[in-house]
């Protein structure tokens, strides 16, 4: 299993190459994989379904005790399946809408990389697992989104689409972090087990929040819902995949995860529940507004999330169920109508529903996918959609909360599907051929085939549903539920008040597409044309955002070096100076200093010299107290036994002043530039910082001496490393390694003076 | 600058200064002394040698380039330390051939790590002061 | 003596840090080198000063006879002023160059890349 997680990115890799060599069978052989991949996890699906949960574990981290779990189970199976599945049409139809696109390998590189990422995400075992694919699948959208990446409208929405749901992935790493304290585990089946725990912790709420923010985000929920129609930008195979059938159900999918630990609270029902209600009406209203099939069909896709997590937020066993049917229901039509918008989009040129009309006799096939598709979203019988919109309104009918008025936002909603299912699946093709298409040409077959496959799926399972009910869909309830179920799906359940309530659906349906027409028309006319962008809070925030950025900049990046020096050196002495303060002051008092004359004199000497070249105004006189200073300092190595560092820093110091001799007369004189205040500033902070450091070596010097390692480098010298020369031994024997490392920086400084020299005798050869 | 004493003195001073550094270098694991040390005083000897030869004898006495100077320093201590990785050892433990050889004593692979230091130090040294001088 | 000492590396530290935040760039080398020396002054008499011994193992000893300078100071320092060094003379010239593009010696004026491109297009 964790090959059929990983194999994904594996073939992402190849796919470039693959598609420059060989595009014609590369095209042919890509749908292979995700087949290979639907018939793999079929093949699990007898344990599954007995509720046993298939887990693969391989150390991953393992000094941070993070494992790459996979836990496969009824609701990861229905992903599983769900991306595999869809995966196969979109990869089987891309290379004929994409035709000769050079960069096809790029984009089945992201798409298979995108489909393992899903895989992961929906199979992860463990909350790190599950996030890193979760932020992978996000990466993966914000690529294939901004595929086109020569428009400026690509970039800007899939930058939107990726600071949107990227934020949200940040929410959901803090979420799952608390809940992982909170728990104690990361492990999912531990998580699942712990739900009383969570519920009842006083870290509930900000979990919740966080969770909740990461879902929200990746599945287009009000008030985020306005990246959606814009990443409609992207290929349709990719709108169609991505964007209505798998990611955007990514946040539906930890709903329905983390319902066994989170849900069941009133805060759940309120937040979800309410966010779900208002997302799928905005979404409805804003999908009948539009004109661009993708539009349109975005909107409808933000409209049935906006179900979804209704449904999940109010939670009952019946709830549940309708979500999970509904999620596969929607995957199968709505992937089914975005490929038959995409092929309408190739093969008549237009995707504006006022320009088409008619092309049920010039594609037939593409018809009848488009119009069982169309059904399936209206919830006609003997489609699966109608299953799921009679379950839909028998768990919001006996809801605990608010039943009538959640049922009649429910018809509202159901009603506007019904009008964007007339608008999308039977406009295009029923009535008169608009004359406008001149662009007309034949479909490739797999055009077709593609969306034919999905919404006959569609009726084949209305017809028959418990073909699948016990395998697929009781599972998933079960674990969504954490209960057994017994799930039983039948097409006709007799004349109750739920078929009352769908042919009311139908009606409102049919009359808002009447009045369609006139109702836009009374729209301000700046509406009339559709094209709704809901980001205008979004794009303030990035604005100020930016602002802030450049005005903050403005004021920390002034360019001026020294202040740099300031502000590091301020900062760093600051803080060590209120730990010193915290500490409590100086342990003890030092013993007055009782040296020799010739202590004091190398004492003395160093500070003559130190502040001689901080005052002259002399090149030379500074250079030659900085040497009595170097000198100095070599001096006291050798009065207190260290006459390995008295010889190193007699030739450097040595050295050094042949250097500035060399150097010092094509340097500019020292000038006074600073004002006195300034200086006296400088003064002031330099003495200041000086202070604090001699006060922290009382402090350090009034503590006593702990020289294990000294003492362990003392004893072992000789014996075992054949040195009498400790201090050498150390370097060359003992931490080798770091003279190792000091060497190469001493090549490297080198190597960087040689380069300067040279780069300013080519400049001056250049001129 | 060219100053007869100085040449004059250089020249009697520099065979004397390399083999100083070299003793440095070689009896740098039992007394003061050792690669920096070592390497410091024969760039030192060199570049007195440049200030009074010029920096064109500089160059032919010391026969290969300071950068070659620098790679064959970093080789020689990468060396030495890789040496025990054949024999199964960790990268850079100490080896040492069981009996002292004349004039170089007790010779092991830090030994040789210390040649790298010397020749690394001594080419970083020259290559510095040497390329400055040729700016004149 | 290690208060006195620690006196003295106050002092470097404070006439270091001056000199590296004058305006005048050439003093900033200088301040460095003041710098450097205070901290390897500051590794050396934390380690403590021991008059005499160098730790060094006595012909015909195992190990050496305490009292003993402590060996691991002196190794970091060692390395740190040879390095101290290096970074010394990549300053020097850094600075040289900078000064002979730039034309002045005045830090403030270096605020921006633009302006010596432009002086080395008109040039």
């Amino acid at each position: 299993m964790l090959l059929a997680v990983l194999c994904g990115f594996v073939a992402a890799l190849f796919a470039p190459l693959g598609f420059r060599r060989f595009p014609l069978w590369a095209g042919r052989f890509a749908p292979l994989l995700p087949l290979g991949l639907f018939l793999f996890f079929l093949s699990h699906i007898g344990p599954v379904s007995r509720g046993e949960p298939v887990v693969v574990t391989a150390p991953w981290i393992p000094s941070l005790g993070i494992d790459f779990a996979l836990y496969l189970d009824g609701l990861g199976m229905l992903f599983a399946l769900l991306v595999t599945g869809i995966g196969f049409l979109i990869f089987l139809y891309t290379p004929a809408y994409l035709g000769g696109d050079r960069r096809q390998g790029t984009l089945f590189a992201w798409l298979f990389a995108f489909m393992a990422a899903m895989l992961g995400t929906t199979l992860a075992g463990n909350l790190i697992t599950l996030f890193v694919f979760w932020e992978l699948t996000g990466l993966c959208s914000y690529l294939l989104i901004g595929f086109d990446h020569e428009a400026e409208g690509s970039r800007s929405a899939a930058l939107q689409a990726l600071l949107v749901t990227g934020g949200g992935g940040l929410a959901l790493l803090a979420g799952f972090l608390l809940l992982g304290g909170v728990v104690g585990s990361m492990e999912l089946p531990v998580l699942l087990a712990s739900g009383d725990l969570v519920r009842n912790h006083p870290l509930y709420l900000p979990i919740l929040l966080l969770l909740l923010g990461g879902a929200f985000t990746k599945s287009a929920q009000f008030p985020f819902h306005f990246w959606l129609p814009n990443a409609m930008a992207a290929p349709t195979p990719i709108s169609a995949y991505l964007h209505s059938a798998t990611m955007v159900k990514l946040g539906i999918y930890l709903l329905a995860r983390f319902s066994p630990v989170l849900a069941g609270t009133e805060l759940w029902l309120a937040l979800v529940a309410g966010v779900g209600g208002l997302t799928m009406l905005v979404g409805g209203i804003l999908a009948v507004l539009e004109h661009d099939l993708k539009r349109i069909l975005a909107w409808s896709t933000v409209s049935a999330l906006g179900i979804l997590t209704l449904l999940l937020g109010v939670g009952t066993p019946a709830a549940i169920t309708a979500a999970i049917l509904l999620l596969l229901t929607h995957a199968l039509y709505k992937s089914s109508l975005f490929l038959v918008a995409g092929a309408l989009d190739h093969g008549a040129g237009s995707r504006d529903t006022r320009q088409l009309g008619g092309l049920a006799r010039r594609m037939p096939w593409l018809a009848v996918a488009a119009i069982l598709a169309a059904l399936a979203m209206a919830g006609l019988p003997p489609l699966f959609g109608f299953i799921t919109k009679e379950s839909i309104y028998a768990a919001l009918f006996l809801s605990p909360w608010e039943p009538l008025l959640l049922t009649g936002l429910m018809l509202a909603a159901n009603g506007l599907m019904v009008t964007v299912a007339v608008i999308t699946g039977l406009g295009p093709f029923l009535g008169k051929g608009a004359p406008a298409l001149a662009a007309y040409h034949p479909l490739p077959p797999t055009l077709w085939l593609a969306p034919l496959l999905p919404a006959a799926l569609g009726l084949l399972l209305g017809l028959v549903p418990n073909m699948v009910a016990p395998l697929l869909l009781r599972p998933a309830i079960a674990v969504v539920q954490a209960a057994p179920v017994n799930t039983v799906l039948a097409l006709w359940h007799g004349f109750n008040f739920e078929l009352l309530l769908s042919a009311a659906t139908l009606v409102v349906g049919l009359l808002i597409v009447l009045s369609r027409r006139r109702l836009l028309a009374l729209l301000p006319a700046s509406w009339q044309e559709g094209g709704f962008t809901q980001d205008g809070g979004f794009v303030l925030l990035l604005r100020a955002l930016l602002r802030g950025a450049r005005l903050q900049t403005i004021i920390v990046q002034n360019g001026r070096l020294r202040y740099y020096l300031m502000a590091t050196i301020g900062v760093a002495m600051g803080s060590m100076g209120l730990t010193f303060l915290e500490s409590g002051g100086l342990p003890g008092s030092l013993a007055w200093p009782s040296g020799y004359l010739h202590e004091w004199l190398a004492a003395g000497i160093i500070v003559a010299g130190a502040l001689t070249v901080t005052v002259t105004d002399s090149r030379l006189g500074a250079v030659v107290a900085l040497g009595t200073v170097g000198y100095g300092v070599s001096l006291v190595y050798i009065l207190y036994g260290a006459p390995d560092l008295a010889m190193t820093q007699f030739c450097i110091e040595t050295l050094a002043i042949v250097l500035f001799v060399l150097v010092l007369y094509r340097l500019p004189l020292f000038t006074l530039l600073s004002t006195p205040v300034v200086r006296l500033r400088d003064a002031c902070m330099a003495a200041a910082i000086g202070g604090l450091m001699t006060l922290l070596m009382f402090y350090v010097l009034a503590q006593p001496l702990v020289p294990h390692v000294s003492d362990f480098f003392l004893a072992n010298s000789l014996p075992a490393a054949h040195g009498r020369n400790v201090v050498n031994v150390i370097l060359v024997d003992f931490r080798a390694l770091d003279t190792l490392g000091e060497i190469v920086v001493l090549a490297v400084a080198a190597l960087g003076v040689f380069g300067l020299m040279q780069s300013r005798r080519s400049d001056g050869e250049g001129k | 600058m060219s100053s007869i004493i100085l040449s004059t003195t250089i020249r009697l001073l520099l065979p004397l200064l390399l083999l100083f550094s070299v003793f440095l270098l070689l009896r740098g694991h039992n007394e003061p002394g050792g690669g920096f040390v070592g390497g410091l005083v024969a760039a030192a000897a060199i570049s007195l040698y440049a200030l009074a030869e010029g920096v064109e004898a500089a160059h032919r006495i010391l026969i290969v380039n300071p950068r070659q100077l620098i790679a064959g320093g970093l080789l020689t201590a990468l060396g030495s330390g890789i040496i025990p990785l054949f024999l199964g050892r960790p990268f850079q433990s100490g080896l040492w051939l069981p009996h002292s050889l004349p004039v170089l004593g007790h010779v092991g692979t830090p030994l040789l790590f210390d040649l790298g230091v010397y020749l690394l130090v001594a080419g970083m040294a020259l290559l510095i002061v040497l390329s400055l001088m040729e700016e004149e | 003596m290690e208060s006195v000492f620690a006196v003295v590396v106050g002092i470097l530290y404070a006439t270091g840090l001056y000199l590296m935040v004058r305006r005048s760039i050439v003093k900033t080398i200088f301040g460095l080198a003041l710098l450097g020396n205070g901290a390897n002054l500051l590794i050396f008499t934390v380690g403590r000063l021991s008059a005499g011994r160098p730790p060094y193992v006595p012909i015909g000893a195992l190990e050496p006879l305490p009292p003993v300078a402590d060996p691991l100071p002196q190794a970091l320092i060692l390395t740190a002023i040879v390095i101290g060094f290096g970074v010394q003379a990549f300053a020097l010239v850094l600075i040289k160059q900078v000064f002979q593009t730039v034309g002045s010696d005045d830090v403030d004026e270096m605020t921006t890349t633009d302006r010596i491109a432009d002086d080395g297009g008109q040039g």
